[in-house]
């Protein structure tokens, strides 16, 4: 325990999404005396949610009846669905819908304006929502249980010293600290390595999103209606899609997903979504409109057999900081919300986190992720194999008697043939002969840093790193060589540059430049650095992106 | 004495501004909003003037919609005593905003008005002149130092030849520039405390002032486009196009 300034509740909840809400206003609903806070990191709730989205509404139906009676600000019928098979940049393919991606009686929402509008129904209801405050760590007690989070100190600088607003973080003590980080969480992620709750699972595997909300001329939308599509930009070994959900008010929402265990050290999964806007069938619904806001963020694809232990001494894990996402219905907020209310029904039953894990296992919930656990992991061989395997699990139910495993994201690039060299290595836009018939672009943004200005993210430039590189010397002596430095390629938001400096004896020196300021905190690098020596923390309390309606 | 600070709330200084399709305004659904960075700095420097022990009480005041709440939350949990919240559905212009604020005076009677010398969203910066003129006290924009000594204020303001020292009686206006101050971190349990705060609602309506007509706005348009750069080769190839376009 320390020595710090603390609040006590009965329950802290980290991170205002879906789960963590969900969570908050379900507890609150039983137990009207439960005293419950929820810290966020972005400066208002929303502004670091990023999703597609379209949902199911029945876990929504079931935590707030008649929220169909003032729905969120962004909420429109899906009506019409589509699946596309892009063989290049003109030709596209329909193919069959598949049942899981039939998405009548759903909705195609912000998953950041509904957060923003679950936020006050919490705080009606008695939760403390703290936005602007991020979980730096987890507290402990004498015994080695959670026993809280230290919110980050504000005020530090660059170098460590304390500028003369330093405020330190107090520490919020709580009987159970219900972690709602979201997809690869810097605490969840320290907890589950301290505990060792991912021992008797497969490795996590994950995916890079990228989403644009764009406002077009008048007349081309048809709201409601909802395309995905496969193929085109991506090499048939890799495995990934897009997303284009028409909204109301002549705005489209965009974006592609790309599964992280790529293999390619030289894809660009930001160059390959902007190919993808270009494509024929998409590039007329965009071209004379104009962007509002743009993001990233990777979303956890393991299922079932990558679930972790969800319960630790003091504390568990709920929506994705778990990973319950649904990824052939490439859904997860409504698994997000049942995890959180499943989560809150068991410490109004029992006072405590402990058997949480079995209880979400035997919960609809894991059902659903066990009819599903051999899709994704039926696409690392591939498009064509994936696609038929998928076509298998579903007409099967799931009910084959195997699974299929899962492997790390860090560890499934393969290396440069041949090897680079510290003089000639493949810079940030190098080409790979893996991409298939790329095109000239035309549609804004031009480049990553200009779509880092949609993202209105703002770090104060006089703060710690937030990315620690543990290794900087990897970077340069083997990674160069190596893997030519994917950090460059993978992160949306340019926060890694390989860059030569002139030394005092006249001779370049390769270095890694960290421009932590343009952070999206999309958590990829920490994902897919092939060295695992990239780790994500919280920068200080109300920095990063300021997504709109995202 | 009692400070009553201005404290508007904004579109955030990070927000790309978009002003909407039909022309009327811009965008502010789903916009992320916050205090007027200037106001900010000028609680900022009341509260430091109550730390001093120069003030007793720090008023914060805002004319707002009625969701403006937490954002007087957010100002009580930096540290003012309590809110005064002037509701009204509209945006209020500069005299209008300044009209009101002299009713506030009329009741609060403080011995220091201090607000931002500007709005980052309108950026009139004419709410805290007109105030003092219409209140017939001194007013001081553009502080970059103050300090209070028994019935006088001396203030350093930053004009456009430099820095200009001046003393003023209070109570006075003093308006707040970027290097006043650095305002403070909100601490968790300060928002706590907040809630207990008092904040006293009044309708515009029911002040009887004259607001809305003074200045009418026609339409709001986005800065023209810029068009695309072209690359050059050399020197040549520059000045022949520059040629091309008649330009030399």
């Amino acid at each position: 325990m320390s020595e710090r300034e603390t609040m006590e509740y009965d329950v802290v909840v980290v991170g205002a999404g879906p789960a963590g809400l969900a969570f908050a206003i379900r507890l609150k609903q039983l137990k009207p005396d439960v005293r419950v806070c929820v810290i966020e990191k972005a400066s208002t709730v929303g502004a670091h949610i990023l999703s597609g989205a379209v949902i199911e509404p029945a876990p929504l139906d079931e935590l707030l009846p008649g929220w169909r009676d003032h729905p969120p600000p962004i909420c429109v019928p899906a009506t019409h669905d589509e699946f596309l098979l892009l063989r290049d940049a003109t030709r596209a393919l329909k193919l069959p819908t598949p049942p899981q991606m039939n998405n009548h009686g759903n909705f195609i929402v912000s998953l950041g304006a509904l957060c923003a509008w679950l936020a006050p129904q919490a705080e009606a209801l008695g939760v403390d929502v703290f936005p602007g405050f991020a979980a730096a760590d987890a507290v402990f007690d004498e015994k080695g249980a959670v026993a809280g989070v230290r919110i980050g100190d504000m005020g530090v600088a660059k170098d460590g010293s304390h500028k003369p607003g330093y405020t330190p973080g107090i520490d919020i003590l709580a009987k159970l600290t219900v972690l709602a980080e979201g997809c690869r969480g810097s605490v969840s992620k320290t907890l589950i390595a301290k505990y060792g709750l991912d021992k008797n699972c497969d490795p996590q595997t994950y995916g890079i999103g990228l989403k644009e909300l764009w406002q077009v001329p008048a007349g081309r939308v048809q709201p409601g209606r909802v395309t995905h599509t496969v193929g085109w930009p991506l090499d048939d070994r890799t495995y990934g899609g897009s997303f284009i959900y028409h909204l109301d008010k002549d705005r489209i929402a965009i974006g592609f997903v790309a599964g992280l265990d790529y293999s390619d050290p030289l894809f660009r999964p930001w160059e390959a979504f902007q190919q993808l806007k270009h494509h024929a069938r998409i590039k007329p619904l965009l071209e004379g409109g104009q962007i509002v806001s743009v993001g990233a963020r990777a979303l956890i694809e393991g299922g079932l057999q990558s679930l972790p232990n969800v319960e630790m001494p003091g504390a568990i894990l709920i929506g994705d900081a778990a990973g319950l996402m649904n990824v052939p219905k490439i859904k997860g907020t409504h698994q997000a919300i049942r995890s959180g209310m499943l989560a809150a029904e068991h410490f109004a039953e029992k006072q405590s986190g402990a058997g949480f894990d079995a209880r979400l296992r035997a919960s609809p919930i894991a059902k659903e992720l066990h009819k599903v656990r051999n899709i994704r992991s039926g696409f690392h061989g591939g498009l064509w194999r994936g696609l038929l395997n998928a076509a298998w699990e579903t007409a099967v139910a799931g009910l084959s008697p195997w699974t299929l495993k899962n492997h790390a994201d860090w560890s499934s690039l393969e290396k440069l043939d041949p090897p680079a060299t510290k003089q000639n290595r493949p810079g940030p836009n190098a080409k790979s002969p893996r991409e298939r018939g790329w095109i000239e672009r035309t549609l804004p943004p031009r480049d990553r840093l200009a779509s880092v200005y949609f993202a209105a993210t703002e770090h104060d430039e006089d703060q710690p790193v937030h990315l620690h590189v543990a290794d900087t010397s990897i970077c340069v002596e083997r990674c160069t060589v190596e893997y030519g430095n994917p950090c460059q390629r993978f992160c949306p938001a340019n926060v890694y540059e390989m860059v030569d400096d002139i030394g005092t004896d006249g001779n370049k020196a390769l270095r890694l430049q960290i421009n932590a300021a343009n952070c999206v905190h999309c958590k990829t690098c920490d994902i897919k650095d092939p060295y695992e020596i990239i780790t994500w923390v919280t920068p200080e309390g109300g920095s990063g992106p300021n997504y709109q309606n995202l | 004495m009692k400070i009553l600070v201005g404290y508007k709330r904004v579109v955030d200084f990070n927000v790309r501004i978009q002003v909407k399709p039909d022309g009327t305004g811009v965008v502010t659904d789903g916009v992320k909003l916050s205090p007027n960075p200037f106001d900010d700095i000028a609680l900022e420097e009341a509260l430091r003037l109550r730390e001093k022990g120069i003030a007793e009480e720090v008023v914060i005041a805002t004319i707002a919609p009625a969701d403006a709440q937490a954002h007087l939350r957010n100002g009580l949990a930096m540290g003012g005593n309590r809110a005064i919240h002037v509701v009204t559905p509209d945006p209020v212009q500069p005299l209008a905003a300044a009209r009101t604020f002299l009713k506030l005076i009329e009741k609060e009677q403080p011995g220091l008005v201090i607000l931002g010398k500007q709005a980052i969203d309108d950026d009139c910066n004419q709410t805290g002149q007109m105030l003092a003129a219409l209140w017939d006290r001194p007013q001081a924009t553009f502080a970059s130092k103050l300090d209070i000594s028994g019935e006088k204020a001396t203030v350093t303001r930053e004009v456009d030849a430099g820095l200009e020292t001046i003393e003023v009686d209070l109570p006075a206006v003093v308006t707040t520039d970027l290097r006043l101050n650095e305002p403070r971190f909100i601490k968790l349990p300060d928002i706590m405390k907040a809630k207990s705060k008092k904040i006293d609602t009044i309708e515009l309506s029911s002040l009887g002032i004259e607001h809305g007509g003074e200045i009418r706005t026609t339409h709001y348009a986005p800065p023209p486009k810029r068009s695309r750069g072209v690359m050059v080769k050399d020197v040549a190839e520059l000045v022949g196009m520059l040629k091309q376009k008649g330009l030399v």
